[in-house]
């Protein structure tokens, strides 16, 4: 059974300023199943945050529909967990609350949230930095507080938005390895976006090339080899140069954008 | 909270300047020492207002405590109710368009009236006692309060707003768990403008419609031609206002500890 369903999904934006309607995304389709890791990879513009912010339900799509576990998508929920770019963290909670954050909404009691909030902190490698606030922590360690808050809330799917591309090279590779070790435990979709190759070729069974103006899917790829997968091996590059020449077959982003 | 309380002696070279110069001023003879009594003069009669040592300032004799307390009385409960009625509103006009617009425009048009254009008002609602002064008081308090209330709540991050909805939280808890914390900083920087209009106007009401309290006595003692109770008068609400100030600093401090090492203010 199909986890995630977007059947003709269409984003029009009204830009108000300028009197015009911009397409951000036109009939896209897509099917995802129960555990999979989905990479949704295309250049600024293509519309890959809004189809993840759509899953999300931070926006509505203008047409088409968007079905999760059987139950068509109309606002944000706690079976759906978000990771975010900048880790988007309370910065007036230590790290414990902000990981158990959604206990608090459901009204825990505070000794049952620091005991969950500990399994997933220790889970993402954080002990020890339980009561830190996210200001005295590092880009990459606050991004980590946020895959535990999302865990945390056993969603069926996790939705990620670039969340590794802030952080230097060094950390990010750092970070897809623990993600796939987290993911590989505690099993559970992904819908992951990035705009790096091989990022998406690191982490996806699926990776969902898209192209821009308007945004939709070029090519849904998938990829068959074994994790850990080596970034150097040829049939790595066979596969990244079928992806460069998708992406440069796509009409070019206007140098002034 | 330790760099406030910490001991640093060049704050105090200022105020030390200042009062040496007014003594040698006042004692030097260019003026009548009835016009501008010397430092000395104006720590004998506080003095005598706070302990009764002598009995300078008669009637005021060893009331000190008894007027202070009667005008911080007026602050805090006009100041409370400010706090309490400008935050709930505020974050409702900030959060929802619909209040915004049915609320918002009659309370800027209130706004542009001076509160102590209300004291013919709140005499004949209230009579001459605490409430026409705690009633005052909290229209000078509460639009610094609402103000900075609406402006907290409305520049919230969207995204933490996000974050919080995505982790199942209905409108009342975002507005308590994530609207309300995120606007603390501004709603405390309305806080601090408050207390000090709350002096300003309980001052004012004890002059015109109050018969106790630091602001009664100072106009009081002008008609009796006591400058130096006027000016001990003026440095009590000096200190009352700074002290207040400081507790409210001491409360954020707390409250906005999470900000220490983020913020310029928070260094240190």
């Amino acid at each position: 059974m199909s986890n995630i369903l977007i059947e003709g999904v269409t984003k029009i934006y009204a830009d108000k300023a300028r009197g015009r309607e911009v397409t951000a995304l036109t009939e896209v389709s897509l099917e995802v199943r129960r555990n999979d890791f989905v990479c949704l990879l295309g250049p600024s513009g293509c519309g890959k945050s809004t189809l993840l912010n759509m899953i999300a339900g931070f926006e509505k799509p203008t047409t088409g529909r968007i079905v999760v576990d059987g139950i068509e998508v109309s606002g944000p929920g706690a079976d759906r967990g978000v990771v975010f770019q900048q880790a988007n963290l309370m910065p007036w909670l230590p790290v414990w609350e902000n990981v158990a954050f959604h206990l608090k909404m459901r009204g825990a009691m505070k000794a049952v949230r620091r005991e969950q909030a500990q399994i997933y902190i220790d889970l993402v490698g954080l002990t020890g930095f339980e009561n830190h606030y996210p200001s005295e922590l590092s880009g990459g360690m606050n991004q980590r507080v946020g895959i535990a808050r999302a865990l945390l809330m056993n969603p069926g799917v996790i939705l990620m938005d670039e969340p590794f591309g802030a952080l230097d090279e060094q950390t990010r590779m750092d970070m897809q390895t623990e993600l796939l070790r987290i993911w590989e435990r505690s099993q559970g979709t992904i819908v992951f976006v990035t705009h790096g190759i091989d990022e998406a070729l690191t982490l996806g069974d699926r990776v969902v090339v898209m192209s821009a103006r308007p945004g939709r899917i070029a090519e849904v790829l998938p990829i068959d080899l074994p994790r850990p997968r080596d970034i150097t091996s040829p049939h790595f590059n066979d596969v990244k140069r079928h992806i460069l020449s998708l992406l440069r077959s796509a009409p070019a982003e206007p140098a002034a954008a | 909270m330790r760099k406030m309380l910490s001991f640093r002696p060049e704050r105090f070279v200022v105020p030390v300047l200042i009062l040496v110069g007014w003594e040698l001023f006042s004692r030097s003879g260019a003026l009548p020492p009835a016009l501008l009594p010397a430092p000395s003069t104006v720590v004998v009669a506080w003095a005598d207002w706070v302990f009764g040592i002598d009995g300078n300032t008669q009637n005021y004799t060893g009331h000190w405590i008894g007027d202070a307390a009667s005008s911080a009385w007026r602050v805090a409960a006009g100041f409370a109710l400010a706090a309490l009625v400008g935050i709930m509103l505020g974050v409702a006009i900030g959060w929802s368009r619909f209040v915004e617009v049915t609320i918002e425009p009659t309370l800027q048009m209130l706004r542009p009236i001076p509160p102590v254009s209300w004291i013919p008002l709140a005499i004949i609602w209230f009579g001459i006692a605490d409430k026409p002064a705690i009633f005052l008081v909290f229209l000078g308090a509460f639009f610094p309060v609402l103000l900075n209330t609406i402006h907290g709540v409305k520049t919230v991050d969207r995204n933490l707003i996000r974050a919080g909805a995505m982790a199942g939280a209905d409108q009342r808890r975002l507005l308590r768990h994530i609207v309300l914390p995120a606007a603390m900083p501004s709603i405390f920087a309305g806080l601090r403008i408050a207390i000090g209009s709350a002096w300003m106007l309980t001052v004012t009401a004890e002059m015109v419609a109050v018969k106790s309290g630091v602001g009664y006595v100072l106009w009081d003692s002008y008609y009796f031609l006591r400058y130096d109770i006027v000016i001990a008068a003026m440095a009590s609400i000096g200190l009352l206002g700074y002290l207040s100030d400081l507790g409210i600093r001491l409360v954020m401090a707390r409250v906005l500890h999470w900000q220490r090492g983020t913020t310029l203010q928070g260094e240190g």
